[in-house]
C-alpha cells in the first residue's frame, strides 16, 4: 500500500517472525525471496508449513508473531487452522496473528478466515513491499484490507434493512463506511488518513473496528447476505 | 365431439418447428399425456389431426384409441418440446402480486367438449343397463391410473424446471393420494359388483397377506438396489464434472501456456494473456452455474457491465484493472451511459497511468444513485491544460455525463494519480 515507508523505518530496531503456510512451495519460495531477502524489511521467517497438522504444529512451537495463512489447505483449509489455533490468538502475551493471503478472492474464502480470526486477507497479487507492510501492520495489531475485502465488507452491510437488535453493535457508522470505501477504491491508509483530515492511527482503529464487527459473528446481515449468495 | 380438437389446432403447425427425429411426448401443452402434440410433432402434423384421430379410433374402433394412447403413453418417454415455458396456476402481476391464471380459451373448449362427451357417453351407458355395473369401476379405475401417471410425468418434469415450491409438492401428493384412492375405490366396487358384499373381507385379507409377503421378500433386495442405484448416479455426476473441468483446463489454459511459451520474449502480451486467462478461470470456478462460460450475450446488469468493460479493456491495454463492485442494479439507458463513461475512463487511465500499478475501478448502487471511480496512480494530469481540440476527456466523459442528467468530477488523488467520478440517478421507472 505505502512504500514500506514508515513501518519499515520502525522495523529497524524490530523484528517480525512470520509463519508461512502454504502447500505450494514455489510460492513459499517466492515469498521468503520477497520478504526475507534484506534485513532493511525486519522480517524472518521461522518456519514454514503445507498443510493444516503440520502449521498447528509449526505454530505452536515457534509461537510467531504473524502467520502468513494460505486459504485452501490439504486438511481442512485456513479455517481449520484458525480454529486450532485459536487459543494462541487469544493468549494475553504474544498473541499469534495471522494474515491470510490468497490466490482466491472468492467472497466465502474471504468472509470465512475472516471471520475465523484473521487479522486481514490481501492477495497474492500484491507487491513485496505492500506484504511487508501488511505484515507489520497485523503485528502491532490491526486491520489489514484488500479493496476487493472491503467491496465485499460493504456489501455484506450495505443493502439490507436494518434490523432493530444490536443496531449499534452490528451496524458500521458512517465513518467507518466512508474509510471502507477508500479502500475498496484502491487508497492506501496513508491516503485515506490525508483524504478524510484524520491521522493513519485512526484510519487504522475504524478498520480495525470493521474487523470486529465483522468477527462478532454479525448475526443478521452476514447471516443472511451468505444464505443469499448460497455461500453456507 | 370433432370440437374438442378444434380450438387446439391454432397452436399445432408452428409449435414443433425444430424436426425431432426421437419420438417424445410432449411436456408442454398438453392434454392428458402429451402422446398427440409429441406425435404432432414428430410426424409434422398439427395436433388437432392426431387428437380427432384418437378420437376416431375411441368412437368407432371399439376403444382401439384408448389403448393405443396408453401404450404410447407407458412407452414413450417424456421430452421437451412444443412450446416451452413453465405453466403453473399462477401468474405474475407486474405489480409483484401473483393471481390464478386466467384459463386460455382452448382450454376451456376442450373443457366443455369433455363434458358433452361424457355426458353423451353416460346416458349410452345407462342405456346399455346391465353393462354399467362394469363400467363404472372400470372408469374409476381409469381416472386414477390417469391421475397417478400424469403425476409421474410431472416428477419427471419437475427435473428441468426450478420453479417447484412447497405448495406444488403437496398438491401432488393430494394428487397421488387422490389418485390411488380412485383406483382402489374401482377395484373394490369390481369385486364387490361381481361377487357379494361378505366375500369382501376374504379377498382383503387374502389381498394383504399376498402383499406382504412380498414386501417381506422382496424389500431388502428393492432398497438395496435403490442405494445402489442412486450411488452409482452421484458416483456419475461425479465423473462428468471431473471431464467438465478437465476439458477446460486442458481447452484453455494449456492453449494460453502455449501461447505464453511462444511469446516469451514480448511481456506485456504474456501479461495481457495471463491476466486473461486468470479472469476466465476465476469465472469458471467462483461463478455460479451458467454464467462465466460464454459471455457472448449483452450484460443485464450494472455489475456484469463493469467487469465486462473492465475485461474488455484489460485485454486491449495489457493494464491490470481491479474491479470492486458493492450492490447491483438492472442496467438501464442511463447507467449503460455511465459505463461508457466509465469505460472511457479506463481506457485513459490504462494509456497513461498504467505504470503506477492496477487501475482501480469501484462500483456502488446505494439506493436510487450509483457511483463510479477509476483510478489510476500515474502521473496525473491537468485538464485545463490538455489543447481544446482533445475532446476525448471533456465529450466522452464530462459531456456524457452531463447529457444523460449525471455529473462527472476528475481530480488528482492525493500523492499523484488521476481520480475520476461518475455519479447518475437511475432511471426512475427501474425503482
Amino acid at each position: 500500500m505505502t512504500e514500506a515507508g514508515e513501518n519499515a523505518g520502525v522495523g529497524e530496531t524490530r523484528r517480525v517472525r512470520v509463519v508461512l503456510v502454504d502447500d505450494h512451495r514455489m510460492f513459499r519460495t517466492g515469498v521468503q525471496a520477497e520478504i526475507g531477502e534484506t534485513d532493511r524489511t525486519g522480517v524472518e521467517v521461522v518456519g514454514e508449513a503445507a498443510d493444516v497438522d503440520q502449521a498447528v504444529t509449526v505454530i505452536t512451537a515457534t509461537r510467531p508473531e504473524v502467520v502468513l495463512l494460505d486459504v485452501h489447505l490439504p486438511g481442512g483449509g485456513g479455517v481449520e487452522v484458525l480454529r486450532r489455533c485459536a487459543p494462541l490468538m487469544s493468549a494475553a502475551e504474544n498473541p499469534v496473528r495471522f494474515l491470510a493471503l490468497s490466490v482466491s478472492d472468492a467472497a466465502e474464502d474471504v468472509i470465512g478466515v475472516i471471520r475465523g480470526g484473521a487479522r486481514g486477507y490481501v492477495t497474492k497479487t500484491i507487491t513485496g513491499t505492500d506484504l511487508v507492510d501488511s505484515v507489520f501492520r497485523v503485528q502491532d495489531g490491526d486491520a489489514v484490507f484488500s479493496p476487493r475485502l472491503a467491496g465485499f465488507v460493504l456489501d455484506a452491510f450495505a443493502s439490507t434493512d436494518a434490523p432493530p437488535v444490536d443496531e449499534d453493535l452490528d451496524r458500521l457508522t458512517q465513518r467507518e463506511r466512508e474509510v471502507l470505501r477508500l479502500i475498496a477504491r484502491g487508497y492506501a491508509y496513508k491516503e485515506i488518513a490525508k483524504q478524510l483530515f484524520i491521522s493513519v492511527k485512526t484510519v487504522e482503529s475504524h478498520v480495525s473496528a470493521v474487523l470486529r464487527k465483522l468477527q462478532l459473528s454479525n448475526r443478521h446481515e452476514l447471516t443472511r447476505w451468505a444464505t443469499a449468495r448460497r455461500l453456507v | 365431439m370433432p370440437v374438442a380438437a378444434a380450438p387446439r389446432t391454432p397452436h399445432a403447425p408452428d409449435a414443433d418447428e425444430v424436426p425431432q427425429r426421437k419420438l417424445y411426448r410432449s411436456a408442454d401443452g398438453r392434454m392428458l399425456g402429451g402422446v398427440a402434440r409429441g406425435l404432432a410433432g414428430h410426424l409434422g402434423l398439427p395436433v388437432g389431426w392426431v387428437r380427432l384421430a384418437f378420437l376416431l379410433l375411441f368412437m368407432w374402433g371399439d376403444g382401439l384409441g384408448v389403448l393405443l394412447y396408453a401404450a404410447f403413453w407407458v412407452f414413450v418417454p417424456l421430452g421437451v418440446g412444443g412450446r416451452t415455458g413453465h405453466r403453473s396456476f399462477f401468474e405474475n402481476l407486474p405489480d409483484g402480486t401473483r393471481r390464478l391464471r386466467k384459463p386460455d380459451r382452448g382450454q376451456i373448449t376442450a373443457l366443455i367438449a369433455l363434458f358433452v362427451g361424457a355426458g353423451i357417453f353416460i346416458s349410452k351407458v345407462q342405456a346399455g343397463g346391465a353393462s354399467g355395473r362394469y363400467v363404472w369401476p372400470t372408469l374409476l379405475v381409469g381416472a386414477g391410473v390417469v391421475l397417478v401417471w400424469r403425476q409421474a410425468d410431472n416428477a419427471r418434469r419437475a427435473h428441468w424446471s426450478t420453479a417447484a415450491g412447497r405448495n406444488g409438492r403437496l398438491f401432488q401428493a393430494a394428487r397421488a393420494l387422490a389418485g390411488v384412492a380412485l383406483v382402489g375405490v374401482g377395484l373394490t366396487v369390481f369385486i364387490v359388483v361381481r361377487g357379494s358384499a361378505a366375500q369382501l373381507g376374504n379377498v382383503l385379507t387374502a389381498t394383504l397377506a399376498v402383499l406382504v409377503g412380498v414386501a417381506l421378500l422382496a424389500g431388502p433386495w428393492l432398497i438395496r438396489m435403490t442405494q445402489d442405484l442412486s450411488e452409482e448416479r452421484l458416483m456419475r455426476i461425479r465423473a462428468q464434472e471431473r471431464a467438465e473441468v478437465a476439458a477446460h483446463v486442458h481447452d484453455s489454459v494449456l492453449h494460453t501456456l502455449t501461447l505464453i511459451q511462444r511469446n516469451a520474449e514480448d511481456v506485456s502480451e504474456v501479461r495481457r494473456l495471463a491476466r486473461a486467462q486468470e479472469r476466465e478461470l476465476r469465472n469458471w470456478l467462483y461463478k455460479p452455474e451458467g454464467t462465466g462460460k460464454d459471455e457472448a450475450e449483452e450484460p443485464a446488469t450494472l455489475a456484469e457491465a463493469v467487469k465486462k468493460t473492465a475485461a474488455e479493456v484489460e485485454d486491449h491495454h495489457g493494464v491490470p484493472i481491479e474491479v470492486v463492485v458493492v450492490g447491483d442494479c438492472p442496467l438501464d439507458e442511463r447507467l449503460a451511459a455511465q459505463v461508457q463513461a466509465a469505460r472511457e475512463a479506463m481506457v485513459n487511465a490504462a494509456k497513461y497511468g498504467g505504470e503506477g500499478g492496477p487501475v482501480q475501478v469501484y462500483a456502488e448502487v446505494e439506493g436510487q444513485t450509483v457511483f463510479v471511480s477509476v483510478r489510476d496512480r500515474g502521473p496525473g494530469f491537468d485538464i485545463d491544460a490538455v489543447p481544446g481540440d482533445r475532446m476525448g476527456v471533456r465529450e466522452s466523459i464530462i459531456g456524457r455525463m452531463q447529457r444523460n442528467g449525471g455529473t462527472a468530477r476528475l481530480r488528482s488523488a492525493p500523492d499523484g494519480g488521476t481520480e475520476v467520478e461518475l455519479e447518475m440517478e437511475r432511471a426512475a421507472n427501474t425503482a
